[in-house]
């Protein structure tokens, strides 16, 4: 079967929980840079493409579609590639009040 | 913040169904009981993880139904795919008193809270009512009159999920108004839209961009994407306009 881009592209808040245990703070209301043309947004609105059953994914800017970064979770290891990311700036979640 | 969503660390909890609701013929909403629940806000999700004998192991995200509220309950609504892994096991074989692994509550940026007021224009296609149908009740529970309006795109009136529950918060609450279209099959003389969302729909329900609609969407991909172009086509805010996209994973 053919896999149509558009079947596994979806919003990067669909990886929040996978990044939320690396990160554990809140992933996808967390701003960053894209390196590939400057614009600036919140991760949950970056496009992801994560195939079924698939160990990895990868998050591209919305604007560009630049990749911003690769996620891979298999072998009881996480991996993670930044390549295109500038910064990222999380909320400290732990502040509450 | 009393029950807050901000937590440092998710944790896997087990759920056990304390009730199930068949909504429509491929939909059932599950009503769940979670100890330690820590609350939630409108439009977040769940990771739901299921373990077969064997020890292999697979996971689904699900859009939280429920409006936030204090307590341990929450429900999921899941449609069957039929060629699914998870959804025909949620929505059919599942029975009161078993119980699942779910952690939560997940995300940060499809989510709106009555602070955050409007107007609100939401837009779904089949089970993309879900996450909307949280922002709708937390709307009525609070009394909250934040104008809002709903696109809501079926495949015919059986497919409508919530249907009764949309018709009664229209007639009971403030300032909603719920327009659907059936794509493929409609009643006899139905009077609504009888076609796929496309823009001069959203140019007859949406509200003007200079009226800055805050803007959620969710459904199938192909769906969402066509919505979110023609609404910035349109004229409205591209960082108003929040999308959440159910591909393939949904199963």
């Amino acid at each position: 079967m053919e896999i149509q881009e558009q079947d596994v592209r979806l919003d990067g808040n669909a990886a929040a929980g996978l990044l939320q245990e690396v990160f554990v703070h809140e992933f996808s209301g967390a701003r960053g840079a894209c390196a590939s043309c400057g614009a600036v947004g919140e991760m949950g609105a970056q496009h992801l493409y994560m195939a079924p059953l698939a160990p990895g994914a990868v998050l591209r800017c919305a604007a560009c579609e630049g990749v911003l970064m690769v996620v891979v979770h298999a072998g009881g290891r996480f991996r993670l590639g930044f390549r295109g990311l500038v910064w990222l700036e999380m909320k400290d979640t732990a502040v509450t009040s | 913040m009393a029950g807050t969503a901000l937590q440092r660390r998710l944790t896997w909890r087990v759920a056990e169904v304390v009730d199930l609701v068949d909504e429509t013929p491929r939909v059932r909403s599950l009503v769940l009981s979670v100890p330690g629940w820590p609350g939630h806000l409108a439009g977040q999700h769940v990771d739901v993880r299921l373990t077969a004998d064997d020890g292999y192991q697979t996971q689904r995200s699900y859009s939280i139904a429920s409006a936030p509220a204090a307590g341990e309950r929450l429900t999921l609504t899941v449609e069957r795919l039929d060629d699914g892994e998870v959804s025909p096991y949620l929505a059919a074989e599942l029975r009161a008193g078993d119980k699942l692994e779910l952690r939560g509550p997940i995300g940060g940026y499809f989510v709106w809270d009555i602070t955050i007021g409007g107007p609100l224009l939401l837009v779904a296609g089949g089970s993309g009512i879900c996450p909307l149908m949280a922002m709708l009740r937390l709307r009525q529970a609070t009394g909250s009159a934040v104008p809002t309006r709903l696109l809501y795109s079926s495949r015919s009136l059986e497919d409508v999920i919530y249907r009764d529950e949309l018709d009664r918060l229209v007639a009971t609450g403030t300032a909603l108004d719920v327009r659907l279209t059936l794509t493929r099959d409609q009643p006899e003389r139905w009077a609504g839209y009888h076609r796929r969302i496309d823009t001069d729909m959203l140019t007859e329900v949406a509200w003007a961009p200079n009226e800055r609609p805050l803007i959620f969407v969710c459904g199938p991909t192909p769906l969402v994407e066509s919505v979110a172009e023609s609404l910035v086509n349109l004229g409205h805010e591209p960082t108003r306009i929040k999308t959440e996209r159910f591909g393939p994973t949904g199963g």
